[in-house]
């Protein structure tokens, strides 16, 4: 495979997205927030700055928060992706950690809320009772304009108490 | 800011991808993307392939075979931080590398990308300047090895050919009881640094510094490595010794831009290399614990 | 009845967007939609010499490309509509839809090109050849006052398009007696306004039905149906601005922008649905701003440190063209007094044209512009003096007994200023007890003694909220007992449906979550204004509050015929009318409403009118006056200049609180907002007016690392509206500069730092230090 000239544009990807297997075909410049806003229909996954900067296009890729914004979707191939829709429980029931962002006012306009769970979803994952000190630094590359954060921060504290009593 | 047409390719090994590399032109080799994707995006780098390294087997392995250690060059920024064998050796390399970027960056930014995409304020170039590092790369005309202190040719631009990809970067360990202090200044958390210091310290049973290695980020086009300054620091142990190293600093060339002026910079050197000596010549006055 | 006013509640607002499942513009999929995207000036000047679209044209995927000359031939002008009884500026300044020939910022629109989508869209735009001839630019607002500079506009004789004058009583004397004075020279920049969510717009004409219906992410949906309706020549009714979620405003959405007439153009000419989302280097280029302001003023003040007078001039960067009117530049001017006596004022901003994106306001609309000066200037006087600062400002602020308080200038809508309520000295004192103020000092001499540089600032400021003319609440009960809500009020994430909810609820003894409320949908309620300047509990709140108590006496009414039972004896509860002795006499809501909309042959009983639903359109007599104070403690790295905040306190009076959770979670996010014009949001142009800062890494928005917790006290007094509540969206973010940056200076005492600034820079800071 040398003759790259050969190489179609065109790619079908196989993955996982909230536990559903998903085919699809892609262009191979399409980047995965917008295979998952635009051909999967999961608009819950938002772009705010597309360089990587903002957060909130934030998805766990193999229990991993990435940007999807730099991410494409052709490399994602076999990947199990988990995106905001995907975490509430299948009856309906929030997750801990959107009921905690609910009760501590963790979300205005609510564009960056989806990057920001995600990032915690993975970073609660690893810490089960962090630090408030902690929660800024997990989340100080997800930019929120109306919060000013504390309520976030007191979100995630929340959450992961929560999480801990039901472990 | 969406990317123009190119072509995706994800081989499975070195051979194939060497291929590729020698015989496309305009690839884009793509390896945590966190720098490389943003310039996709805004149409900065317009390339006919990107080629993806992450199906390759065994590209981000950290090894030490006892004489030196290996990183494989798609190791992840949270694997190096995450690295038993790093924490005990060279707990440098996991101090710098924690300040890079945030969590999402950092689970896929890789020391390959890093160091091939060669950001002026970049940690790891540092870190590895400051470690002698050399930098193992393999084209199809065969293998070599280029130390990081040969790496930058000019801005951003590493001394790689097009045809040519950077596998792994070896370094050998300090001594264990060494001291170690990476600090930079950056106006938020996780930004790129204004200036950063790297510092090592070894020091004799007489408490003297008998190797030192002092390596700036954020000055020049790439890292820069103190020799004046590293000189002064051997077989001293006063205690203004560290003012007398960053008297040496006034000299280099520093350049300015919208973010920083010169003249800030130039003040940032010395602060900085006044915090990091201090935390490496603290570090190497503990009793090793092994 | 039981109030819910005042209480702790969580947001309606959240489940969708907690889900992923609220629609914002981007999320909206309308079948055969095409995708658009703009060529945009890389030049801050240039004549257009030619285009050539042939190249874009031939990709595959692309369906046509508009300019100037579509736009002509279509509207028979290229005029951007606007009020014409705001317009102040001269010709050339005003904002047209497309460039003929003549760029004047980086970011101008030049083309649009619809394709199939957006990845195809920009193929197209980067594939456009435009031959351009670069012509000099006005890059710094006081160059562009300079005789020899050069024009923002070929058609320009002059850069500066305008004063904004402000005055009162006679300063000049107070400035030839033996009075104290002193002048200072204030640099200003605040940046743009950056919601996460970009602005967009979707348009789908229906050709048959000659239906205009246009979704944008913006914070005035009427104005824009109106704009759309002027434009296209088409009646109110064939033209429907429906307002997806929207995520944040801040001012960058409060403009109506060519992109949205471009759209909705091409969708009428197309016949099909059309989409164009701003990214994010398209909103550093071509959203608004609120960019640079030079202050140069004089103030006289006696011995005990009253102000006897406040005169000066500020130079105000308006950007290449003017959006309406002159905004900033008149809420600057008339702005500085603020919460204190001011006997003798004259304020003049000039307003100079630059070859940049226009500036409107950015959520605080000149007003922190205005608080930084008036801060300033009672710094600089406690120094001069040794006075305490909170004492100069305790001296100097308007006392409790002077309220109602007529500020010798009139208003914009030409009423007078009068502050009706607030205590303001009440308001700083507690602000001073609760973050122990008098205590600092000896904190301070402590952490000197470790080398530790720590400072305390204190600042106090006022906010002219809850613009009219008017907002709309439409409330009504449905045939199915539920209730709605449709209002003007934009929504963008202040939870605005949680609190007019609130208010309905307590009317109509029901939960806010049985109602549902609608903003920003044109075809639901006529007349509406929007969401800016902190105006929508005010104005909106007040509106659904008469509104809902309109429907609960029909309600009563209505049963109390069908009942046969006095009105008096009856109360609405759990969606019913009941009997307040008995309560198995009641009639459910969806009875009382069939019953009013009446049966074949039968009328309505006398004095009921059809339509369990009433539309109020709340016009507020008078504006009502936020006001709050605010201490920051910082601490300050002497070695990097680096400003870490310690501690924030908010004594805030926004009159009647609706919701503390709201109302905290705006007053938090305007302080973070402050903070970032405090320390760190800069939007940099180089001298030939290029924007040298086009992304996040380089515009640095406070992250949660660089926000402290904020702590909030309210110190209520009550609005006269019927409700009693003042706005709350920008008071957070007015002085939060002013007190940061008084507390860094504080802390740098030693160095005797003074600071005219801001935002702040730590290299800024260090080269102060070693001044």
């Amino acid at each position: 495979m040398t003759d790259t000239e050969q190489i179609s544009t065109i790619s079908r990807v196989s993955l996982e997205v909230n536990g559903v297997s998903r085919e699809v075909e892609v262009e191979h410049r399409l980047t995965l927030a917008d295979c998952l806003r635009h051909k999967l229909n999961l608009t819950g996954t938002h772009i705010g700055c597309e360089h990587g900067a903002c957060g909130s296009c934030t998805v766990l890729v193999d229990k991993r928060a990435r940007r999807s914004c730099l991410t494409l979707a052709v490399q994602v191939e076999g990947a199990s992706i988990l995106t905001v829709e995907g975490l509430a429980e299948p009856n309906g029931d929030l997750h801990p950690l959107q009921t905690a962002f609910h009760n501590n006012h963790g979300l205005q306009c609510g564009f960056c809320t989806p990057g920001l769970l995600m990032t915690l979803m993975e970073f609660l994952s690893e810490n089960q009772d962090p630090t408030e000190d902690e929660v800024r630094e997990a989340i100080s590359g997800n930019l929120c304009r109306c919060t000013g954060y504390q309520s976030i921060v007191g979100s995630a504290i929340q959450a992961a108490s929560i999480l801990r009593q039901s472990r | 800011m969406k990317p123009s047409a190119f072509k995706y390719v994800k081989p499975d090994s070195i051979r194939s991808v060497l291929e590729i590399i020698s015989t496309n032109e305009n690839v884009k080799i793509l390896a945590g993307g966190q720098s490389l994707m943003p310039m996709i995006n805004m149409r900065f780098v317009l390339p006919d392939v990107v080629l993806d390294l992450s199906q390759i087997p065994g590209m981000n392995e950290i090894k030490f075979s006892g004489e030196s250690i290996k990183i494989g060059a798609m190791t992840r920024q949270r694997e190096i931080i995450e690295s038993k064998l790093l924490i005990k050796n060279c707990p440098l390399f996991v101090e710098a590398t924690s300040l890079i970027g945030h969590r999402q960056t950092r689970n896929w930014g890789t020391i390959g990308g890093s160091l091939c995409h060669l950001d002026p304020s970049a940690e790891l170039p540092v870190v590895a300047r400051a470690l002698d590092a050399v930098i193992h790369i393999e084209s199809i005309r065969g293998k070599r090895k280029l130390a990081v202190a040969d790496l930058p040719l000019f801005y951003m631009t590493p001394a790689i050919e097009p045809d040519e990809l950077v596998t792994e970067i070896e370094f050998t360990p300090w001594s264990a009881g060494h001291g170690w202090g990476f600090f930079e200044f950056s106006r938020r958390v996780g930004d790129f640094a204004i200036v950063s210091a790297a510092a090592l310290i070894e020091l004799e049973r007489s408490k003297t510094v008998c190797r030192a290695s002092l390596v700036l980020g954020g000055v020049g086009s790439g890292p820069v490595r103190c020799k004046e300054a590293e000189e002064i620091l051997l077989n001293y142990s006063e205690p203004d010794l560290i003012e007398k190293v960053c008297d040496s600093l006034r000299n280099i060339e520093v350049g300015g831009d919208s973010q920083a002026s010169t003249k800030y910079r130039r003040h940032l050197i010395g602060v900085m290399t006044k915090r990091a000596l201090r935390t490496a010549f603290e570090r190497a006055q503990q009793p090793v614990i092994s | 009845m039981d109030t819910l006013i005042g209480e702790n509640r969580n947001r309606l607002e959240d489940f969708t967007l907690l889900r992923g499942q609220a629609i914002f513009l981007d999320d909206i999929k309308i079948p055969l939609m095409k995708e658009c995207a703009f060529l945009r000036s890389p030049h801050p000047h240039a004549l257009i010499k030619s285009i050539d679209l042939a190249p874009a044209l031939k990709i595959p995927g692309v369906e046509t490309i508009f300019l100037y000359d579509d736009i002509v031939s279509f509207f028979g002008t290229n005029q951007m509509p606007f009020d014409q009884g705001d317009f102040v500026a001269p010709k050339w300044s005003y904002p047209i839809i497309l460039p003929q020939y003549e760029v004047c910022f980086v970011g101008e629109a030049i083309a649009m090109v619809v394709a199939e989508n957006r990845y195809i869209a920009e193929d197209a735009v980067n594939a456009i050849r435009v031959d351009y001839e670069p012509l000099p630019a006005v890059s710094d607002c006081r160059d562009g006052l300079r005789n020899d500079s050069c024009f923002v506009h070929q058609s320009s004789n002059r850069n500066e398009i305008g004063s904004i004058i402000a005055t009162y009583g006679d300063c000049d004397p107070c400035f030839n007696s033996e009075l104290f004075s002193f002048s200072l020279s204030l640099k200003q920049h605040r940046g743009g306004a950056h919601p996460m969510e970009g602005r967009g717009v979707i348009a789908s004409y229906d050709p048959k039905n000659k239906f205009m219906c246009v979704w944008s992410s913006t914070q005035k949906p009427h104005k824009l149906r109106n704009v759309l309706s002027e434009l296209f020549q088409m009646e109110e009714e064939y033209v429907r601005v429906i307002l997806p979620e929207v995520g944040g405003g801040f001012g960058a959405k409060a403009a109506i922008y060519p992109e949205e007439l471009i759209v909705a153009f091409a969708s009428r000419k197309l016949g099909c649905p059309l989409k164009w989302t701003e990214d994010r280097r398209e909103h550093f280029l071509s959203a608004i701003q609120e960019r640079d302001q030079y202050w140069s003023v004089e103030v006289a003040f006696d011995s005990n440190g009253i102000l006897a007078a406040i005169r000066g001039t500020a130079i105000h960067d308006q950007g290449a063209y003017t959006l309406a009117e002159f905004n900033i530049p008149y809420n600057c001017a008339y702005a500085v007094p603020g919460p204190y006596i001011v006997p003798n004022y004259h304020m003049e901003v000039k307003v100079v044209e630059t070859n940049k994106v226009a500036t409107v306001p950015v959520r605080g609309a000149g007003f922190p512009e205005a608080n930084f000066v008036m801060e300033r200037i009672m710094d600089h006087i406690a120094n001069d003096l040794g006075i305490d600062r909170a004492e100069i400002r305790r001296r100097n602020l308007i006392p409790v007994d002077r309220i109602p308080y007529e500020v010798p200038l009139k208003a914009r809508d030409g009423k007078p200023m009068i502050y009706d309520s607030g205590d303001f000295i009440g308001c700083l004192d507690h602000a001073l007890k609760v973050s122990s103020y008098q205590e600092f000092s000896s904190q301070q001499q402590a952490a000197l003694a470790e080398g530790r540089y720590i400072g305390i600032g204190v600042s106090n400021m006022l906010k002219v909220t809850g613009r009219g003319p008017f907002e709309g609440g439409m409330v009504k009960i449905s045939r199915t007992g539920t209730v709605t809500i449709a209002t003007g009020a934009a929504a963008m994430g202040q939870g605005t449906k949680t609190f007019l909810a609130t208010i309905c609820a307590t009317e109509l003894g029901l939960c806010p979550s049985q109602i549902k409320v609608i903003t920003g949908d044109t075809s639901l309620i006529m007349h509406g204004v929007g969401g800016f300047a902190s105006r929508q509990a005010v104005t909106a709140g007040n509106a659904v509050h008469l509104a809902s108590r309109q429907v609960r006496q029909k309600a009563l009414l209505v049963s109390s015929h069908i009942l046969e039972r006095p009105a008096d004896d009856l109360y609405l509860a759990d969606g019913k009318v009941q009997d307040k002795k008995d309560s198995t006499i009641n009639l459910p809501f969806s009875e009382i409403s069939k019953a009013c909309s009446g049966a074949k042959g039968y009328p309505l009983p006398d004095g009921v009118a059809p339509g369990l639903e009433k539309t109020v359109y709340f016009e507020p007599k008078n504006l009502a006056y936020a006001n709050a104070s605010h201490v920051a403690e910082v601490e300050v790295d002497t070695d990097t200049g680096y400003v870490s905040i310690n501690k924030y306190l908010v004594i805030n009076d926004s009159g009647r609180i609706i919701n503390p959770v709201i109302v905290n979670g705006q007053i938090r996010g305007g302080v973070a907002h402050g903070i970032g014009n405090a320390l760190l949001e800069w939007m940099g142009y180089d001298g030939d007016a290029q924007p040298v800062v086009t992304t996040f890494a380089e515009y640095l928005l406070p992250t949660s690392n660089d926000v402290p917790n904020i702590e909030i006290y309210h110190f209520p007094t009550l609005a006269k509206n019927p409700i009693g509540v003042k706005g709350v969206g920008e008071v957070g973010t007015i002085c939060a500069a002013a007190t940061v940056i008084s507390a860094v200076e504080n802390a740098l005492r030693p160095f005797n730092v003074q600071i005219s600034e801001a935002p702040i820079s730590p290299e800024r800071l260090v080269e102060l230090i070693h001044q």
